[in-house]
Formats: structure tokens, C-alpha cells, sequence
């Protein structure tokens, strides 16, 4: 035999968290079409990984808090931008603001109260991280590198590298290559 | 991902140099544990035995027993140990001696600042960078600073 069967989502995850949470024993309301979840008193630590466990099988995960998650995402968005060939038409603050629906000012200010820098610092940080794995990967001259990161010239590609990493592009290069003969030295 | 307190170690034989590091560093914004070691024996015995492991290490070159050079060696070769970023906190300012740290896997090379202010300066930079490197995705392969 063969029976069919369907599923209101809504009823299937409100019950889903309401037996997870009677578990934990405390009082608890689920708010805002179940994406928040208010606590009488603050969890425990283990009962708050245990909770995590157990609505993980159901793939329902739970977000660290909303600050970090937009911290994650203006990263990932810088990230983006980088590899993004329109993103030379914005500013980066622009771009943020446009592809994550919140003020610059807002945005920039969470960024340097989370991670000890500024997204201008980071952006950079960022750029150099790129031009590194570009010089060490491919066979792209830092013309080209440059013309493809929209540095206005070479000049000023290899002195933020410079003023960033403390070493020239060439140096860097030169330290790296060295170091794959020592690790096969040591094998 | 986030960190609350950077675990970090500073293996150098210069009791001054100890005294004046951990007061820079407790003078920063980033929050962070500090074990201090008098030689790169001590560290190394440490690091054997370690509970948590440090998310970044402070090496003098000059020290007696155990040089710094010799510390990040064994680190970089032993599995347990070669992924914690490395800073040569030194005052040789010898190219020969900077690219060999860096070549040997180095992540940071420090000249020791000759005042507190520019210690203070530095040591945040550092903390910085590699706070950075802890929790955004940066290659760790390329993690290569000259400060």
C-alpha cells in the first residue's frame, strides 16, 4: 500500500521547536515568525549546545547573534567586490550600502566596534590578500594583476603592497618561493 | 566566528623586554592572555604539553638554550604546532636574518621598537593583523608581515 502525504511547514517547525524547547524546562515565547526566540532567563551554557545539537537535526540552525552574522556578511560582500568586474563603478561604501540594505554609517561603525579595524583598513587588507594568492598562483604580471584590481597603476599597487605588508611584491614572492624548497627539504 | 581573549606567548630572555611587552600589551583595546618564557626551551617544553593552544607566539632570536630560530623550526615541522602563527619579536635588523625567519615560516617579523610608545604601536598592529587572520578568510599561507 502507498499513503500520500502533505505538510503545512509552519505547523511542522513551530512543533519542531516547541518540543525541542520544553526539553530545556524554561519559559520561552517564539516571536517574529519563528526567527526569534525569547528566553525568561538566560540559558546555560550546555543547555544552549544542547539545543544547538538537537535542532540541528531538524536543519534548524541558530545565528550567534544578529551583529556578528552582518559583520559576516559585510565580509563576504567585500570578498564579492573584489572578484566582482562592475564593482570599479561604486564606491566601496556605495556597494555595501546598495547590496546590504543598510546605512554606510551603520554599517561601518558595527564593522570597527566588532573587529579592531575599518572596513577601509579591511577592504585593503582584503586587496593585498588577493594581489598575494594572484603573484603566487598565476602566471599574471603585476600589470596585469593591477589592471584587473583597478589599482590606477603598477606604482601605486606596489606601494600599498608595500606600505601594507612591509615587503615588496617581489620580495614576497621571493620569501614564498623559498620556502616550498625548504618544506620539500624536510619531507 | 569570534574570540574573546587572544591566548598569546612571548618566549624572550630579557627580563626588561618581558616586563615592558606584557605592560604594552595589557594597554590595548584586544583583550588577550599572555604567558611569558624565559628561553625557547621553556616554550617548547610548554608547547609539548600544552591544554590550549595559543593563537600566536612572540620569539626573541638571541636566547640562550634554546634559540628562537630553532623554537620556529620544531614548530613548523611538528603537525600538532604549524599552524599557530608566529611573530620574531627581535632586534637583529640583519636582511639575512629576516628573510631566513620568513623562509622558515615566519608569519610576522618585529624589529623591537627602542621606545614604549612604538612598542605599544607595534604590538597592537600585530594583534591586529592576526585577529584578522583568526576569524576572516585570509590565506593563512600568505600570512606574511614585515612590521
Amino acid at each position: 500500500m502507498k499513503i500520500y502525504v502533505t505538510f503545512d511547514f509552519n505547523i511542522t517547525r513551530n512543533a519542531i521547536l516547541v518540543e525541542q524547547l520544553e526539553k530545556l524546562g524554561v519559559q520561552y515565547s517564539i516571536n517574529n515568525g519563528a526567527r526569534e526566540i525569547h528566553f525568561s532567563e538566560k540559558l546555560t551554557e550546555e543547555d544552549e549546545l544542547a539545543l544547538a545539537a538537537s535542532l540541528k537535526k531538524y536543519g534548524i540552525k541558530i545565528i550567534d547573534d544578529q551583529k556578528t552574522e552582518l559583520v559576516q556578511r559585510i565580509k563576504d560582500t567585500i570578498t564579492a567586490m573584489l572578484k566582482d568586474d562592475e564593482a570599479y563603478l561604486y564606491k566601496v561604501s556605495a556597494y555595501l550600502a546598495t547590496k546590504l540594505d543598510y546605512s554606510y554609517a551603520y554599517l561601518s561603525n558595527l564593522f570597527s566596534e566588532n573587529t579592531y579595524t575599518s572596513i577601509e583598513n579591511f577592504v585593503i587588507l582584503k586587496k593585498v590578500d588577493y594581489v598575494k594568492e594572484l603573484i603566487t598562483t598565476t602566471d599574471l604580471t603585476l600589470t596585469e594583476i593591477a589592471y584587473r584590481l583597478n589599482y590606477s597603476s603598477v606604482a601605486h599597487l606596489s606601494g600599498q603592497f608595500k606600505k601594507v605588508t612591509g615587503l615588496t611584491p617581489s620580495a614576497f614572492l621571493k620569501i614564498i618561493e623559498k620556502r616550498k624548497t625548504v618544506d620539500s627539504n624536510n619531507l | 566566528m569570534t574570540i574573546n581573549n587572544l591566548n598569546v606567548l612571548l618566549a624572550d630572555d630579557d627580563e626588561d623586554d618581558r616586563w615592558l611587552f606584557e605592560q604594552a600589551l595589557s594597554d590595548i583595546k584586544i583583550k588577550s592572555n599572555l604567558s611569558l618564557y624565559k628561553n625557547g626551551k621553556e616554550l617548547m617544553d610548554y608547547l609539548k604539553n600544552m591544554t590550549r593552544k595559543p593563537h600566536l607566539i612572540f620569539l626573541d632570536l638571541n636566547m640562550p638554550v634554546k634559540n628562537g630560530m630553532e623554537c620556529l623550526k620544531e614548530i613548523r615541522q611538528d603537525d600538532n604546532l604549524k599552524d599557530i602563527p608566529i611573530a620574531i619579536y627581535s632586534t637583529s635588523s640583519s636582511e639575512k636574518d629576516i628573510e631566513n625567519t620568513f623562509i622558515n615560516g615566519a608569519n610576522i617579523y618585529i624589529n623591537k621598537p627602542n621606545n614604549f610608545a612604538a612598542l605599544k604601536k607595534v604590538v597592537e598592529k600585530v594583534l591586529q593583523l592576526n585577529w584578522q587572520y583568526q576569524t576572516s578568510n585570509l590565506n593563512k599561507e600568505n600570512f606574511l608581515f614585515r612590521i
